[in-house]
């Protein structure tokens, strides 16, 4: 087995282990072996990263056995490692392998800790072959098991219903998405006859293909427009983009581990990894990157306007990440692909940071994740506050923290791409970037500042233990360093032929030289957010209340996130259910078996009926009906 | 060969009346051995089957009733031989299903059993049309019973429902049967298959045969006997039902419609692509509404079937392939999940999707499994059902996008339900001393799902060998497919 190979089977190995297992071997062992596979597979990670990323080794290729033959249709498994990857699987392994420390603590008290960390190892598994994969199908595989896993982790707690249903949504609105991106695969299948990126880029970049695909109603339509677009609305189904977005906030029903893992850190980032990928189609069409562009820069938006009254403060936090895809995706629209990458790889270390203090402090309150009950808690749990601080901050943009760098090189590059779709993302950007600022800080206010709100819970709130410490410090590290350790990603073709960009696209190589003044209105942003957060929420506490009372509306629309889950219950849940009753009760009760069968039935009874009617068993009614029938044949044939 | 591992079971059936006389367990391990000894002989059919031919093999021939031409003809090629392999790999399996749920007259369940066996196997094999046709019919008694003699409450309806629905669409097919041995001269089958057929001819023929594959698979409008059936009938019955008598409909467009009437074929290929699509959509969205377990799975094999004769009307690689392995996947996964149903309703007496909930507290072995066959049935990358749904409607694309982007929203769908169903039965906190009282599946109902959850994760992970097998026959049938049987001038009518 290849060291490569054994990066993604030895948390399979891991998972196997636990969750079948588990009940024999016991929660300690489950759990130590999880984590024993994890940690292979993170150390052999940052080897093969080291040789990679930092070394100047060749990209990776192995294939390891061929999977569906049909015909012309060939597929198999097999592992590609170049830079793009070599940058998720640090990012999977390592953050999976502090994840899984962290849950230790975290989950101490559960008793279906084998299952758990079953589920978390199966889960890295299936996103490292979605990540190591060289070729669509392969990445499919990865796409539908990391929703397997994310499905199986939001239900965890399958008493709470809630939680089951938050985990049906997640599965169905990736479906919603996937559904797309099966599509965008047959369509690649149909016009290069193979699914292997090599093949693909290779005729896609000398313009092997047929221009034009006749797609349906939208006729005679631009080919890699319309694979691009299928592909993206897988993208945008999994990474919670505008539109396809809901099920992220209803995910936090799931653990605090799951949710920084999963639903910050990697799995939603998956959409993003996977648009870069393909940024060898994606740069042939200049619709595609304009769509990707905008409901990029829309879901910055919205996402930030939602998570600026949110109570629970894992809901802010699930909302944040939302916007924070939003400015990746527009990233990868402008062109700016090294900067969406890494920004993925800061916001997976901050992110996972907020989300896991969030936790610390969830556990510190007892299950409580109300921001109204909170407060003052710096003084019960510093270390906790201390993490957390560098986390907001990082995320931010404060300056020369992992955010700074890469959320500015994304502004910039959208300001320096100079076209109409890139103002608009920059400006959503920058009106995002104080949103965040303020949401941000008013978090970390509500929760840690001020006077405590439930005197009870405060009294009882103490510092978690070493495994839930241990992580956290780790990521504090790499949400302070990991900007500057990146930085040189988006310089120059860091990336080497991973990323193509198509001639004239150079939003990246500009960039760099926008003008000061657009180098430093981020940090403006951050200025007026942590002032805003400030005067609200320590300085003037009742301000908050009244603004809510006097834009009554506009509160409850930012609340309920725009309605969105109200639209699409009325729009597709219950349309689907009247519709489901009709078919069932008037189409196949009613028409098909009424009408149709037993209709037929019964019209047989009746003409037997009236048949039985006729014979009567009267010998004169027999041969009254010979005489008329005499009567008949001797009128016809005489 | 084929002969023996045909009439095996009825040897059986022999055994039983002579030894069984009234002793239960006895007919059991009868029925057990004599079926167990079927599969390990239809083995040797696959270890010996050459897969670079087309033709088929293991023929047997002998005269029957000359004066009318009938020969007793039989062989199989890569397209039957699958399906009958699936029929001896699930009669072992549901035997050992029916060992404890079917306590009255065991030994008349075990005779129908096996009987049913032998019939539907003999199906796949015939080369001659009577001898087809008369194996078709014949396997609708012992299903009769069993669903009439063992089934549910309300199980003299849905019996009979099922045979008059069936037989209805036969009558048809037998004319159809004539007619072609007047043109063609023969009721050998792979004689016919290159006989030339005018058009208009074809065209009536393709209905004659139509009806009844379309009320076998089913299709949508002709669907509503098979949740009737399943719902009244016992475990085993069930899963023969799902598993294999569904699959005869489809085998019946691939053996005789597409290769003897392709002009017909390509003709009606509008009807079968829009039939199936309302049948996707139509019966998952009644499965969503359903109240009872296995009424739920019975909609969703409609469903999944709809995406089996998408396939097959393709007309390429893909999508053929795609369609045949499908139909296995579903004997493995629809009967998987009636054999599931069938252990719960053992305990519970019940099959009431809100008497349930909370099920994963005192059976989690078995929501485990549960949600294997779950996955298998939504098509997950890794399960048999991604490989069978992802080949058809890459196929579908291939020949027509609309019908591709339609069919796809099953999936969507597809998961809808069996995910809501899954939530309802396991998840939750329970709420009735009954699911308290449930005991988690014992060793011999492990030992059923055993090969399955194999042979779910082989094909999903490694379908060659199970590709394999039909590469040859269906390119064979592509060709047929494309072949123009009725002369240019009919050619010009489409």
């Amino acid at each position: 087995m290849s060291r490569e190979l054994l990066i993604i089977v030895a948390p399979l190995i891991g998972s196997m282990i636990a969750g079948l297992f588990g009940r024999y071997i016991g929660k300690v062992m489950a759990r130590n072996v999880t984590i024993l596979g994890m940690t292979v597979s993170a150390v052999l990670a940052i080897i093969v990263f080291m040789e990679i990323a930092v070394g100047d080794a060749p990209e990776i290729r192995q294939e390891i056995f061929s999977w569906i033959v049909a015909g012309d249709f060939k597929v198999h498994f097999g592992i590609l490692i170049d830079r793009i990857t070599a940058t998720m699987l640090i990012v999977v392994s390592g953050i999976s392998t502090l994840i899984h420390i962290y849950s230790i603590g975290y989950m101490e008290e559960d008793p279906h800790q084998a299952r758990f960390f079953s589920y978390l190892s199966f889960f890295t598994f299936a996103m490292l072959m979605l990540v190591t994969g060289d070729n669509f199908l392969q990445l499919f595989f990865g796409w539908e098991g990391v929703g397997l896993a994310s499905y199986l982790l939001i239900g965890f707690w399958y008493q709470k219903e809630s939680a089951c249903n938050a985990a049906m949504k997640a599965f169905l609105v990736n479906r919603v998405g996937d559904f797309g991106f099966a599509l965008g695969i047959f369509a690649i299948y149909m016009i290069f006859g193979t699914l292997d990126y090599a093949e693909v880029f290779q005729m896609a970049g000398t313009a092997q293909y047929p221009k034009t695909i006749d797609f349906i109603i939208f006729g005679a339509s631009d080919t890699i427009t319309v694979i691009t677009l299928l592909l993206f609305i897988g993208a945008m189904g999994k990474s919670a983009q505008f539109l396809l977005h809901t099920w992220l906030p209803d995910a936090m029903e799931g653990p605090t581990p799951v949710s920084a893992l999963i639903h910050a850190a990697t799995m939603v980032t998956a959409g993003v990894f996977m648009v870069c990928r393909t940024s060898p189609l994606f740069e042939l069409s200049e619709t595609s990157l304009t769509v990707v562009t905008l409901v990029g820069a829309t879901t910055a938006l919205f996402a930030a306007t939602v998570g600026l009254v949110q109570n629970d403060i894992k809901r802010v936090i699930a909302y944040s990440t939302c916007s924070q895809l939003g400015y990746m995706f527009f990233a990868a629209g402008v062109s700016a692909y090294s900067a969406a990458m890494f920004h993925l790889m800061t916001h997976a270390f901050f992110k996972a940071l907020l989300f896991l203090s969030a936790g610390a402090v969830i556990h510190a309150m007892h299950h409580e994740q109300d921001m109204r009950k909170m407060g003052g808690l710096w003084k019960k749990i510093p270390i906790t506050y201390a993490v957390m601080m560098i986390g907001t901050l990082a995320l931010t943009g404060f300056p020369y923290l992992a955010g700074f760098f890469s959320k500015d090189a994304i502004l910039e590059a959208a300001y320096a791409s100079h076209t109409s779709v890139g103002m608009f993302a920059w400006v959503m950007g920058m009106t995002a970037a104080v949103l965040t600022s303020f949401y941000s800080f008013r978090l970390v206010f509500m929760t840690f500042h001020g006077k405590p709100r439930d005197q009870h819970a405060y009294d009882h709130a103490k510092e978690a233990p070493w495994s839930i410490r241990f992580p956290l410090l780790v990521l504090a590290f790499g949400a302070i360093f990991a900007g500057m350790l990146g930085a040189p990603m988006v310089h120059g073709d860091w990336f080497k032929e991973a990323i193509v960009l198509a001639p004239g696209h150079d939003a990246m190589a500009n960039a760099h030289h926008v003008a000061m003044w657009v180098k430093w209105l981020p940090f403006g942003a951050f200025l007026i957010g942590v002032a805003l957060a400030w005067v609200l929420y320590i300085k003037v506490t009742t301000l908050p209340k009244i603004l809510a009372e006097t834009y009554v509306g506009i509160y409850k629309f930012l609340l309920n996130a725009w309605y969105f889950d109200k639209l699409y219950d009325k729009l597709f849940v219950r349309p689907a259910k009247a519709i489901g009753m009709g078919f069932w009760q008037t189409g196949d009760v009613t028409i098909i078996d009424g009408y149709g069968v037993n209709g037929i039935v019964a019209t047989c009874g009746r003409i037997a009926q009236w048949f039985k009617g006729i014979q009567t068993g009267y010998v004169y009614h027999y041969a009254f009906a010979m005489i008329i029938g005499l009567l008949v044949l001797v009128t016809v044939y005489s | 060969m084929l002969s023996l591992v045909t009439f095996l079971p009825l040897a059986g059936v022999l055994a039983i009346i002579i030894a069984a006389r009234n002793n239960a367990n006895t007919a059991r391990y009868i029925a057990l051995i004599v079926s167990l000894a079927t599969f390990v002989l239809s083995l040797r059919l696959l270890f010996n089957f050459d897969t670079s031919t087309a033709a088929f093999q293991f023929m047997e021939e002998s005269t029957w009733l000359p004066a009318f031409g009938i020969t007793y003809r039989m062989g199989v090629d890569g397209i039957s031989l699958p399906f009958v392999l699936l029929t001896t790999f699930l009669t072992p399996l549901c035997i050992l299903a029916s060992w404890e749920s079917v306590q009255k007259m065991v030994k008349e369940y075990m005779i129908a059993f096996l009987a049913l066996e032998s019939f539907v196997i003999g199906v796949f094999c015939a080369l001659d049309f009577i001898l087809f046709y008369i194996l078709w019919e014949a396997m609708l008694i012992p299903m009769f019973l069993l669903i009439g003699v063992w089934g549910g409450p309300n199980r003299v309806y849905a019996a009979l429902k099922f045979f008059l629905y069936t037989l209805a669409g036969s009558v048809l097919m037998l004319i159809a049967i004539i007619v072609l041995k007047n043109t063609g001269g023969t009721f050998s089958i792979p004689d016919l298959m290159n006989a030339p057929l005018d058009f208009n001819l074809q065209v009536w023929l393709f209905l004659g045969f139509f009806i009844s594959f379309a009320v076998k698979v089913p299709m949508w409008p002709f669907h509503t006997w098979l949740p009737d059936a399943h719902v009244e009938a016992p475990t085993g019955g069930s899963v023969i039902l799902a598993g294999i008598l569904l699959k005869m409909g489809a085998y019946g467009f691939l053996r005789f419609s597409i290769p003897m009437l392709p002009d017909a074929s390509r003709y009606f290929v509008p009807l079968i692509f829009g039939l199936s699509l309302v049948g996707i959509v139509y019966t998952a969205l009644v499965a969503l509404m359903q109240k009872d377990l296995k009424k739920l799975i019975a909609y969703s094999s409609v469903s999944h079937m709809g995406f089996v004769t998408i396939g097959l009307f393709s007309f390429n690689q893909q999508g053929l392939e795609g369609g045949i392995l499908q139909m296995i996947n579903h004997g493995i996964v629809a009967g998987g999940l009636f054999l599931l149903v069938g252990v719960i309703y053992d305990r519970m007496h019940t099959r009431e999707i809100a008497k349930f909930g909370g099920v994963v507290n005192v059976m989690p072995v078995y929501a485990v499994i549960f949600m294997l066959f779950t996955m298998a049935a939504v098509g997950l990358p890794g399960t048999n059902g991604f490989v069978g749904e992802f080949l058809i409607l890459l196929g579908a694309f291939l020949a027509n996008k609309a019908v591709a982007v339609v069919a796809s929203t099953g999936l969507v769908l597809g998961a809808a339900y069996m995910l809501w169903l899954y939530k309802k039965v396991f998840f939750g906190i329970i709420h009735s001393e009954e699911v308290q009282a449930l005991k988690d599946m014992n060793k011999r109902e492990l030992a059923i799902f055993a090969p399955l959850i194999i042979l779910i994760f082989w094909i999903g992970f490694y379908p060659g060998p199970f590709l394999e097998i039909m590469h040859t026959s269906v390119e064979q049938l592509l060709t047929q497919s494309h072949t123009i049987k009725a002369g240019t001038n009919a050619v010009a009518m489409y």
